[in-house]
């Protein structure tokens, strides 16, 4: 032992002692914190001393000042070995050929079991309704106005080339499926495809907004290459291609809002989206 | 006192001797066992603060306008849910503070658990007889990252909200009764009212009764086993050394629970998480950008991100593309860590009962494996935020993720060369650690002569 270590018993039990002391001193600045009316860090901080205090002195009490060994143990075999697991299995079959002689009532409690198994179904069938059709259409009908999120009714006009806005059905703002965004094109631009030329309206076409991939939003236009992007994960859609993906893990274009307008002006839906918005699933073509 | 205590239990229980061989029980002594139990302490911490919080959080979708202390959202419209937690955040006095231990706490629990895992693997610690214990232990990961994530979509705010709509499109997304399950789950089309109080009631007692289960079971089977420990220095399979339970190891131990409970609170103190305040209510029609889920949630992320826009259209029926990196990839992750144990022995013929530890340097061909396993979950975390990463590097996100597309095929590759060339060149060598290894040996390890498969037994 060195001449520094002289002392081995007094620094373990200083360092205890002072880590405990902080440990104290923290614990009532912490109440005091507190009563003050709070305040998240310093909280955080002195709960830091409070409980490090307390584990730095059972560590050290611990590693210092207790036995260390290191003392041997024996391990036992955890195996019973052959004789008693062939016992167990004795035991067990005996019962079991007790039970086994008994046919057709072994029978009909298993039949027993799969009726009620069979009747617990009935419960999970109430967690939720059927999907029915509600994944394949929208609250969009023929002639539903276009309305923004302030419930404003939107004019052609009202957009800015290049501009884009997410609306919704009236009387459904906000609802999930039916969010689609109205992009406004420069004159000319709109190349529909077969059967879509007359869904824009004032150079204003309609999108879904629920990526085809796995739901997101799609939030984000950059009006000078006219692309769409999923914020979630990335997709990219070519609004003036039928806003068919271009890159990332969508496989589908976005749906196409058929556009008309009403008698005062107002945007409004020819009917609703030809086909199911948002992700894939299985029956989805059916 | 003590005796009286004692004999109180021992005359109705007759557990006197349990008590005394359980004091005297040995713990091996080393850094990399107390990995399990920072998880264990983690867990203690989470449900400590988790029960203050859900004395505040209000579990409903019920829409309300909001008139708290957080000026910027006053009178915007939000759920019940999102409402108290800005009201947990704000006015509730120490409520802020335990909002973010508990979040902390969770994001260290299951960092905890996976390092756990890797020297329980790297170590070959999993082997006969501790199979079933491993099965336990992936089970509690499971259950502790849906626990994550389960946790952390309860605020319904903006950007959990949006992760619960990737998650419904995932359950979409499962051949045949995919929208069943969906709508089993949530309670109907997405966003459903009822998924916040299911969310809940999973989150803070079914998942939780699940774990403190499982973690008896786990703790059990330690103590009926008892610990592994490292080869050298004198130990044997027969043998088990170290300080005693009582009182070495449980102030030791209890150390580790104060040490671990004051880092999560200096956490949670002082380095902001989860500002659900910033992100805004969820609404449907919104999304915030970028949006990256809680780290644990990133390689599944980042496979939705990376796998192509391929999926399977056949007879009118179609598996959609989330299935194959979200529902497939989790599926056969989880499924190869169950089987591991029982692929190991299969494998290498090795039946025998295993209480030595191997060094990841005995085995270099299992340890090249979990090293680009690793790699691999890693390129997929990374792939998670290849928006940022794009912007930070001013390249097109196109281009990064193209590269992350290659670099989750060759970067595991690599790993698994390096690893393993590396290890049995420091197996041959002899040497005690990589620093004191030769540069001859080490060139030697790279030279294509000898055996590669070192997954049939320790080198010599």
């Amino acid at each position: 032992m060195t001449t520094e270590r002289s002392l081995p018993q007094r620094s373990p039990t200083r360092t205890i002692a002072w880590s405990l002391v902080v440990s104290m001193a923290a614990s009532i600045g912490l109440g005091v914190v507190y009563a003050l009316g709070g305040q998240p860090q310093l909280e955080g901080a002195l709960l830091f001393f409070a409980l490090g205090g307390i584990a730095a002195a059972f560590i050290v009490w611990g590693g210092n000042l207790l036995p260390q060994g290191p003392y041997v143990q024996e391990r036992h075999p955890l195996t019973s070995g052959p004789a008693e697991q062939e016992e167990a299995t004795e035991t067990f079959e005996e019962g079991a050929e007790t039970l086994e002689r008994r046919r057709l009532l072994i029978r009909l409690l298993t039949g027993a079991f799969v009726a009620l198994g069979a009747a617990l179904v009935f419960p999970v069938r109430s967690l939720g309704e059927r999907p029915g059709g509600s994944l394949f259409g929208t609250a969009w009908r023929r002639g539903s106005r276009v309305i923004d999120e302030n419930d404003k009714p939107v004019r052609p006009e009202d957009l800015d080339v290049g501009g884009v806005v997410t609306v919704f059905p009236a009387g459904n703002n906000g609802s999930a499926d039916s969010q689609t965004l109205l992009i406004k094109l420069a004159p000319g631009e709109y190349r529909p495809r077969r059967g879509r030329e007359t869904w824009a309206v004032g150079d204003v076409v309609a999108f879904s907004k629920v990526c085809p991939h796995a739901g997101c939003p799609v939030g984000l236009y950059e009006p000078d290459t006219h692309r769409l992007f999923c914020p979630c994960h990335q997709s990219v859609f070519a609004v003036l291609d039928s806003a068919e993906p271009t890159s990332g893990p969508a496989t589908r274009q976005l749906p196409q809002l058929p556009l008309a307008l009403d008698a005062d002006g107002y945007l409004v839906a020819q009917s609703d989206y030809t086909e199911p918005i948002g992700p894939g699933f299985w029956n989805r073509d059916r | 006192m003590i005796l009286r205590t004692i004999a109180f239990f021992d005359e109705r229980l007759g557990v006197s001797r349990f008590v005394r061989s359980s004091l005297d029980k040995v713990f091996p002594d080393h850094y990399a066992f107390l990995l399990g139990e920072i998880a264990l302490y983690c867990f203690v911490v989470l449900i400590g603060t988790g029960i203050f919080l859900t004395f505040f959080f209000n579990a409903s979708s019920t829409e309300v306008v909001y008139h708290g202390d957080y000026h910027p959202l006053v009178g915007a419209t939000m759920s019940d849910a999102y409402r108290s937690t800005l009201d947990l955040s704000f006015s509730v006095r120490a409520g802020l503070v335990m909002r973010q231990v508990h979040h902390w706490a969770a994001l260290v629990f299951i960092a905890a658990i996976v390092a756990h895992l890797c020297r329980v693997f790297f170590s070959g610690a999993f082997r006969k007889p501790r199979e079933l214990n491993w099965m336990v232990g992936v089970t509690m990961l499971i259950l502790a990252i849906f626990n994550g994530f389960s946790g952390y979509s309860l605020p319904d705010d903006l950007l959990s909200g949006t992760g619960l709509r990737i998650a419904f499109s995932i359950a979409e997304s499962i051949p045949l009764i995919g929208t069943w399950i969906a709508f089993l789950v949530f309670g109907g089309e997405f966003p459903s009212h009822r998924i916040t109080g299911r969310l809940f009631v999973t989150h803070t007692l079914i998942v939780p009764a699940l774990l403190v289960a499982l973690i008896s079971v786990h703790l059990a089977m330690v103590w009926r086993q008892k610990h592994t420990q490292f080869p050298g220095d004198g130990h044997t399979e027969d043998t088990v050394e170290g300080p005693k339970l009582w009182p070495t190891y449980a102030m030791k131990s209890l150390g580790l629970f104060f040490a671990v409970a004051a880092v999560l609170c200096l956490l949670g103190g002082l380095f902001q998480i989860n500002p659900v305040w910033l992100y805004g209510p969820y609404h449907a029609a919104q999304v915030s950008s970028p949006a990256q889920p809680d780290w644990y949630m990133g390689w599944l992320e980042g496979a939705l991100r990376l796998f192509p826009p391929w999926e399977i259209r056949a007879f009118g029926f179609e598996i959609p593309n989330p299935f194959f990196p979200a529902v497939f990839l989790a599926g056969l992750t989880f499924l190869g860590l169950y089987a591991w144990p029982f692929l190991e022995a299969w494998a290498t013929r090795d039946r025998a009962v295993h209480h030595l530890l191997d060094r990841p340097r005995d085995h270099p061909f299992r340890s090249a494996l979990g090293a680009a396993t690793l790699s691999f979950y890693a390129v997929l975390f990374f792939a998670a935020s290849n928006d940022l990463l794009a912007k930070w590097l001013k390249v097109r996100v196109t281009t990064i993720t193209l590269l992350f597309r290659i670099a989750v095929f060759v970067v595991p590759a690599v790993v698994f060369l390096l690893t393993h060339r590396l290890l049995r060149a420091l197996a041959r060598s002899g040497a005690p650690r990589f620093s004191e290894m030769s540069r001859h040996a080490l060139r030697k390890g790279f030279r294509p002569a000898g055996p590669l498969s070192g997954g049939t037994g320790p080198s010599p």
